[in-house]
């Protein structure tokens, strides 16, 4: 693997960029691979970059039905933060942003991770009693979080209109300094580079259409290049879980909705922080283009058609007017919608599953992205050493028959 | 102020009517019906903006929404609007216009130091660099936002107003160019209800920039009118100007975005600036025409070159000469009509530079007859000139399109019109999930199979003859009119004899090659706003990122402010080209909406401000604000939070009312509660089976409290239901819940158990609710009625009657959520207020107080009673919170089955316990965290958190309530609330009630 | 905006309903008798058809009933509305991936 870096760049600039390598191989599967993943979005990739750099098992391929980083990783927006309620997610999302905070040069590629800081906004007294349960929460899990007074809001982001036309107005805030944003593909991408550089192969446009199981274990899976055999298989596969699911014979606690974003068109910085709201369903920051990055909440239907309906667009776009009356000229560029697993309680999976060998890592709903490295960095040890680890030991699917829900849609921000 | 480039006559613009307007602050004069572009070219700028990366100078490059370059601030803060395209902007009076993206200024930007070490700017350079060290980052980051983004967004609230509004109709007609006026026609002369909308202000659309052609023996701009008086007179059809249909969602529903007052100067009282139309059509006309695409080689982006049918439109629609010396640079027919019409104007054609090695056709040989140069075979090599085209570089091709011979023949213009072919305007097509089709022939994308009732026409159908556009304008709306059950009526037919050009077949070349190879000369932009080269995407394809979407966003083709309507076939033709792999394989980005940019306040419309969400308020609301309430917000309404006196603080205040309440009497306005009326033979079975508690028993006239779960087990609403009747029962709930909870249990009814005759319907609205309670409850009432017996016997606690009070028909329960003895009178919502007057004046004797939610959280708290939603958090079971005494064992529930889960039955789950602060002034903070066992540092284990916490007046202390594990096992132990400011509050386990836990006072 | 046709209403905007998730998930008689994975299953476990997918709406802010609708979760068609309580009317197959 070629470093990059500004003397690399003005290297290659000597000689007109014609012979950068290329970041990652497209070569063909194999008959057979230790541990095939499939799903090549940020958490599949990942998972294959850790478990090559952590555990050693470098025979792994990715297998990504459409392009790497096309789903919710390329349509997310873009926020981390770590400030979850209960301790088990703490815990592993703090893991996350510690990764994060390391990430570029762990990679030596720029994810553009951006701590400029998170705030999320009370509207009400009940708002802020769920703040400061949250921020205590963190601090005394060791997590940065501050409760800020609506004044310390204002100074904070000095565009917010605290009075919100006196109907959402903003009482208070917590604030996680730590938190930000970071370039989305540029993570699919680094993790993509990473992996394949140490042995991972990164097959892409090749759907699963099944699973080798025999005696109960799986043996690989069926793709549209060919049967695959592997000793383990992790399904990493966001929004399209339950359909693996199916095929491998087992059910998961998910509904699957459409998720929507949007971005404005760029503009001079005006705004340095990411601000959420989950009493009116509005996210927003700014990103280096320009653009503001605002994101809204889910539709309420199964929908895999990654698009949404006018009257969510609508309800989030009334809300950013409301707490930034100065962006109602700004104009819409570009909207999307991902696919979003979600779980009844707002928390993710990471677990062994029914049939032996097969892992899965998914319903991270809203919030995925900001769990990239974690989730990767313990799904690899959760499929090497065939048990959880001690992070993700809580987000076993068992707990759907136990009852220990993590309850983190307070967190989460969209009431789903 | 002389328009030194307009032409003496000719065009659509109104003479008689000078503008002026202003651009950076330079005074310049032009016509309405001039477009900002329009009128800026008469003044001779070309010059109106820097590119996003390298600086580098641009020009005006289109006459429409595609347009990359001229992006101006127009107006002052507030009423500024970034990025605005001066293609599409129409010049009004007075309007202000300034450059974006450049210091100090357009001509002089101190930014351009980045074009002379563009090598070192690729494309994804971010990706490989500003890693080092990792702490500046942040730093680095501030530059480069610092010299990312365009415009500036405005910095004050916007005072424009913006509106909605829903619509229907049978055949909606996109577009109102020849295709669509045709398809508007033929659709409304059926009798079909029509929309037709046009982003321009003038129907026409091509015709406006091509006036010569002719259509049924009319002028085309006389048949544009008469199609246009024609619409107008038809009662069903409606034509909106100036507004954009920009997404085409699922079920034919298509949003259109009317700019409504940007075109005024000023902005009159009585009209919305933007208004976003949410329009559901049965069919669906497209007929939004196509876009020019550039061709792509060396220096293809100074200011001076354009595209050729904008050449034309500012020639023949606006009357002004977009240069006086023009080179054509072409690979199809176009380019021809672009000379013939410039030199028509008095323009000198120096040359039309053709691709393609053998154009022999009508075209080519009126552009000969009239003595203008063409060089068949022949690529512009390179461009000269900073701030304006001073030059280009001609050569020959070869056969294979692939190389240029010599450097070229230089010739002098400072126009260069390009012609690389036309895409058709396919984006709502695509968005309606339609499937796009390639067409070699015509060298882009047509509309393939529909999705959607739509059928497209003209232009976008890859039409691009001027007879065939109006024929299949005309059968798109009989055939749509047929579909939405109009026929076509034969009373009249259309004739149209346009003259149809045959066109030659172009050459695709969508790079054109230059004497230097790629990246090493100048720069071959594709995408003129992000600066995108064709090296670029040959640099992605080649570091693997070979998806198309991969190479979008790895050099950002397609992200500027045009979304790639120029640029991404150029794009797409390049890639595949590279991959050497036909180019349908490639695959197309998603056409994403919106098609041109939509203001965010459109999409709020009048859901701003206090309407953002409907405000609730009780029949007493009047009172409250009268007497100095502070209100909190609670679900939608808005609720009395407490009644400062004089100077008083709001612990003052609580203290007062709670004070008053347990001593003689307070007041609380409980309209908010939601009220659900149930009734049928099977409801008290219904009951049983959505509380936890059994219902079968309860006595007319009699009250019980119940528990709601969700199927999970987790409590999720209370509240008292009475029964009124042998069938007949009144549900309260929680006010944040009511429709929540209604919606809960219509579901149950409706989907698992259609078998019970059970009916609800919510009655919230219908009753006002004053509660009363304290001491001299029972007194204050007497006062008011005399025909309710209010002896404890026969009218104990948790039951209700029917009587007159104040004079009022009323509903009274005897129920408390005080510990006091209490009343809730219901009288009708009209009454409300005569009803809450009536008490507060006979309850002067008694002082009776108001009071607000903090004195009730207060007096509740002090009896232990719990807050759905603030001691339960969606993870909490009846056992939890300690009231097993509600869980019925005999009868199932819903949620019952949840509750016997291994997790729940953990003897360390959070219950509901009472905690005492060992200091007793100190008020634990709500939501502080609870530990055993302190350390110096975080982290630390918490046990649980302070659900509930406040000053109790009565007993002298502060009391509070938390979930805390295993806390019912704690009884007396000490914990720990350590809270962010560095204070660290002991205080100790307790049961959770605290004044008169037998109820004496209650039943009093 | 989904366009959808309340049996009892007519076709209305989307924005008037509330939806229920997957359809004909019945209720156990005897929720004691089933062992933990099964009630869980019960609970949460759920299909989320790629295709056609049987589903529940209420038509919310209309006449409040309950109804079921068969839609294509990929191309959000939809193919069938029929009434609580009633079975599912033929459909056609469809290519679920």
């Amino acid at each position: 693997m070629v470093r990059y870096s500004f003397l690399s760049l003005l290297r290659n600039a000597l000689s007109y960029h014609e012979n950068w390598p290329q970041a990652w191989r497209s070569p063909e599967p194999k008959p057979s691979y230790e541990v095939v993943i499939v799903g090549g979005g940020g958490h599949g990739l990942a998972t294959a970059y850790y478990l090559a750099k952590e555990h050693g098992i470098t025979d792994v391929a990715v297998i990504e039905r459409g392009w790497i980083g096309g789903g919710n990783t390329g349509r997310n927006t873009t926020i981390v933060r770590s400030n979850y309620l209960w301790d088990e997610s703490a815990a592993l999302y703090e893991h996350a942003l510690k990764l994060w905070e390391g990430l570029s040069q762990e990679l030596n590629y720029n994810v553009m991770f951006s701590q400029r800081g998170v705030m999320n906004l009370a509207h009400n007294q009940h708002d802020l009693r769920e703040t400061a349960r949250r921020v205590n929460a963190n601090r005394l899990n060791g997590i940065d979080s501050e409760m800020l007074t609506a004044s310390q809001v204002k100074a904070f982001c000095p565009v917010i209109d605290l009075r919100a036309g006196g109907r959402y107005p903003v009482l208070g805030a917590s604030l996680q300094r730590r938190g930000g944003t970071a370039r989305h593909d540029a993570v699919a991408w680094g993790y993509a580079r990473g992996a394949d550089a140490r042995g991972v192969d990164i097959i892409q446009n090749c759907p699963v259409t099944g699973f080798i199981i025999e005696n109960g274990r799986v043996q690989g899976v069926e793709t549209a290049k060919g049967p695959i055999r592997a000793r383990k298989v992790g399904i990493v596969a966001a929004g399209h879980s339950s359909v693996l699911a199916e095929m491998a014979g087992f059910r998961l606690p998910l509904q699957i909705l459409p998720l929507q974003a949007l971005v404005s068109e760029p503009v001079k910085p005006i705004i340095d922080c990411v601000v959420m709201s989950g009493a009116v369903h509005a996210y927003v920051s700014q990103s280096d283009k320009g653009e503001l990055v605002i994101g809204a909440g889910v539709d309420h239907y199964v929908g895999y058609g990654q698009r949404g309906s006018l009257m969510v667009t609508e309800e989030t776009l009334a809300a950013i007017c409301e707490l930034f009356p100065l962006f109602r000229r700004m104009r819409m560029l570009r909207q999307w919608g991902g696919i979003v697993d979600t779980c009844p309680d707002a928390s993710p999976i990471l677990s062994k599953t029914p049939v032996e060998g097969l892992y899965i890592n998914c319903g991270w709903g809203t919030g995925g992205f900001k769990a990239t490295p974690g989730s990767g960095h313990v799904f690899a040890h959760t499929i090497a050493q065939d048990r959880p680890h001690a992070l993700n030991a809580a987000f076993s699917i068992d707990r759907y028959q136990t009852g220990y829900l993590i309850d983190e849609h307070g967190a989460a921000a969209v009431a789903h | 102020m002389v328009q030194r480039f307009r032409l003496p006559e000719g065009g659509l613009i109104d003479r008689s009517r000078p503008l002026e307007f202003r651009f950076d602050g330079q005074l310049l004069e032009g016509f309405a019906g001039d477009s900002l572009a329009s009128a800026l070219l008469a003044n001779g700028i070309h010059l109106v903006g820097r590119s996003f990366k390298y600086h580098r100078p641009r020009g005006i490059f289109t006459a429409g929404p595609e347009e990359p370059n001229a992006l101006l601030q127009l107006g002052e803060d507030p009423r500024t609007d970034p990025n605005s395209r001066a293609t599409q902007t129409e010049l009004v009076e007075g309007l202000s216009a300034r450059t974006q993206n450049c210091w100090p200024s357009v001509r002089f930007d101190v930014g351009e130091v980045n074009s002379l070490v563009s090598r070192l700017f690729p494309a994804g350079f971010y990706y490989k660099t500003f890693m080092w060290p990792a702490s500046l980052w942040m730093q680095y980051e501030a530059v480069i936002r610092r010299a990312a983004g365009l415009g500036k967004s405005p910095t004050r609230r916007d005072p424009a107003r913006y509106d909605k509004t829903f619509a229907h109709c049978d055949v909606l007609v996109v577009g109102a160019g020849p295709a669509g006026l045709a398809a508007a026609l033929a659709a409304g002369r059926s009798g079909a209800r029509v929309l037709l909308v046009e982003q321009d202000h003038s129907l026409g659309g091509s015709l406006l920039g091509d006036p010569e052609d002719r259509i049924d023996g009319l002028p085309a701009l006389a048949w544009v009118a008469e199609a246009e008086a024609e619409l107008a007179a038809m009662a069903e059809v409606r034509i909106l100007r100036r507004t954009v249909a920009y997404a085409y969602n699922d079920h034919n529903y298509v949003l259109l975005h009317e700019r409504v007052t940007d075109h005024l100067s000023g902005e009159p009282e009585h009209l919305p600036r933007h208004r976003l139309w949410k329009l559901r059509a049965k069919q669906v006309v497209l007929a939004a025409g196509a876009i020019e695409r550039p061709l792509v080689f060396a220096d293809n982006d100074r200011p001076g070159i354009m595209l050729a049918s904008a050449c034309r439109t500012y020639v023949n629609r606006y009357a002004v000469k977009p240069g006086e010396r023009a080179v054509v640079f072409t690979n199809n027919d176009s380019g021809y009509g672009a000379a013939i019409d410039m030199r028509a104007a008095g323009m000198q054609i120096a040359a039309v530079v053709d691709l393609r090695e053998n154009p022999e056709g009508p075209l080519t040989d009126a552009a000969e007859a009239e003595g203008i140069r063409v060089l068949a075979g022949h690529a512009v090599t390179g461009t000269q000139g900073r701030l304006r085209l001073s030059g280009i570089r001609v050569a020959p091709l070869n056969a294979e399109g692939d190389r240029v011979f010599g450097a070229g023949e230089p010739i002098e213009c400072d126009l260069l019109a390009v012609s690389g072919g036309w895409s058709p305007t396919v984006h709502l097509f695509s968005q309606s999930g339609g499937k796009l089709a390639w067409s070699e022939e015509q060298g882009c994308y047509r509309p393939g199979e529909a999705a959607q009732a739509t059928l497209c026409a003209g232009a976008v159908n890859g039409a691009f003859g001027l007879a065939g556009t109006l024929r299949e304008g005309h059968q798109a709306g009989e055939q749509a009119a047929s579909a939405a059950g109009f026929p076509p009526k034969q009373s009249k037919k259309l004739h149209f004899e346009a003259g149809d050009e045959s066109f030659l077949p172009a050459r695709w070349l969508w790079l054109v090659p230059s004497d230097k190879p790629l990246g090493r000369g100048g720069k071959a932009f594709h995408e003129l706003q992000n600066d995108v080269t064709a090296a670029d995407l040959h640099l992605a394809l080649d570091e693997g990122y070979s998806s198309i979407e991969h190479v979008k966003r790895y050099t950002t083709t397609g992200m500027g402010t045009d979304q790639g309507k120029l640029g991404n076939l150029n794009a797409i033709g390049i890639v595949a080209e590279r991959l050497r792999r036909p180019l349908p394989e490639v695959g197309v980005t998603t056409f994403r909406p919106p098609y041109v940019p939509v203001s965010f306040g459109a999409f709020a419309g009048r859901d701003v401000d206090e309407l953002l969400d409907p405000i609730r308020k009780t029949a007493m609301h009047g009172w409250h604000e009268k007497n100095g309430a502070v209100f909190e917000d609670v679900g939608q309404w808005r609720r009395p939070w407490y009644y400062p006196r004089g100077g008083e603080t709001m612990h003052e205040a609580v203290n007062r009312e709670v004070e008053a309440c347990r001593a003689s009497i307070g007041i609380l306005d409980a309209s908010t509660l939601g009220k659900i009326d149930i009734q049928g033979p099977d409801s008290a079975e219904f009951l049983n089976r959505v509380y936890t508690n059994a219902w079968s028993k309860l006595g007319i006239g009699r009250c019980r409290y119940g528990l709601m779960l969700g199927e999970d087990g987790m409590v999720s609403d209370d509240g008292v239901t009475a029964r009124l009747g042998e069938q007949h029962y009144l549900m309260t709930t929680t006010s944040g819940n009511a429709a929540a909870v209604l919606a809960h249990l219509e579901e149950w009814l409706q989907t698992e158990w259609p078998e019970l005759r059970v009916y609800m319907t919510s009655v919230t609205e219908q009753y006002a609710t004053a509660s009363i309670s304290g001491p001299n409850a029972r007194a204050l009432m007497a006062e008011l009625t005399d025909d309710i017996d209010l002896s404890p016997e026969a009218f104990p606690h948790m039951s209700l009657t029917h009587g007159t009070v104040a004079g009022l028909p009323a509903r009274v329960f005897r129920i408390s959520f005080t510990g006091e003895a209490g009343y809730e009178i219901n009288v009708s919502a009209r009454s409300g207020l005569a009803l809450w007057q009536a008490l507060v004046t006979a309850g002067e004797k008694y002082a009776i107080t108001p009071f607000g939610t903090e004195a009730m959280h207060v007096l509740r708290a002090e009896k232990g009673y719990i807050i759905v939603g603030q001691e339960t958090d969606g993870s909490v079971t009846p056992i939890d919170l300690g009231m097993d005494w509600i869980v019925s064992k005999r009868k199932d529930f819903v949620g019952k089955r949840s509750l016997s889960r291994p997790d729940m039955l953990l003897p360390d789950r959070k219950q509901l316990v009472g905690l005492l602060t060992e200091e007793p002034d100190t008020v634990l903070p709500e939501g502080a965290q609870l530990v055993e066992q302190l350390k110096p540092e975080p982290p630390m284990t918490m046990l649980g958190h302070v659900t509930s916490s406040y000053y109790s007046p009565n007993l002298g202390r502060s009391i509070a309530m938390a979930l805390v594990k295993g806390g019912r096992d704690k009884q007396g132990q000490r914990l720990w609330a350590p809270l962010a400011d560095g204070r660290k509050i002991a205080c100790s386990i307790c049961e959770p009630v605290f004044v008169d836990p037998k109820g004496e006072r209650l039943h009093a | 905006m989904l366009l959808i046709d309340c049996p009892y209403c007519g076709p209305r905007a989307e924005l008037e309903f509330s939806y229920g998730g997957e359809a004909h998930i019945v209720r156990p008689k005897d929720p004691e008798a089933l062992s933990d994975a099964e009630w869980g299953d019960y609970l949460f476990m759920r299909k989320n058809t790629k295709g056609v997918f049987l589903e529940r709406w209420c038509h919310s802010h209309g006449c409040r009933r309950w109804f079921n609708v068969a839609r294509d979760t990929v191309t959000y068609e939809i193919l069938a509305v029929y009434e609580m309580g009633s079975e599912p009317p033929a459909l056609p197959e469809r290519n679920l991936v």
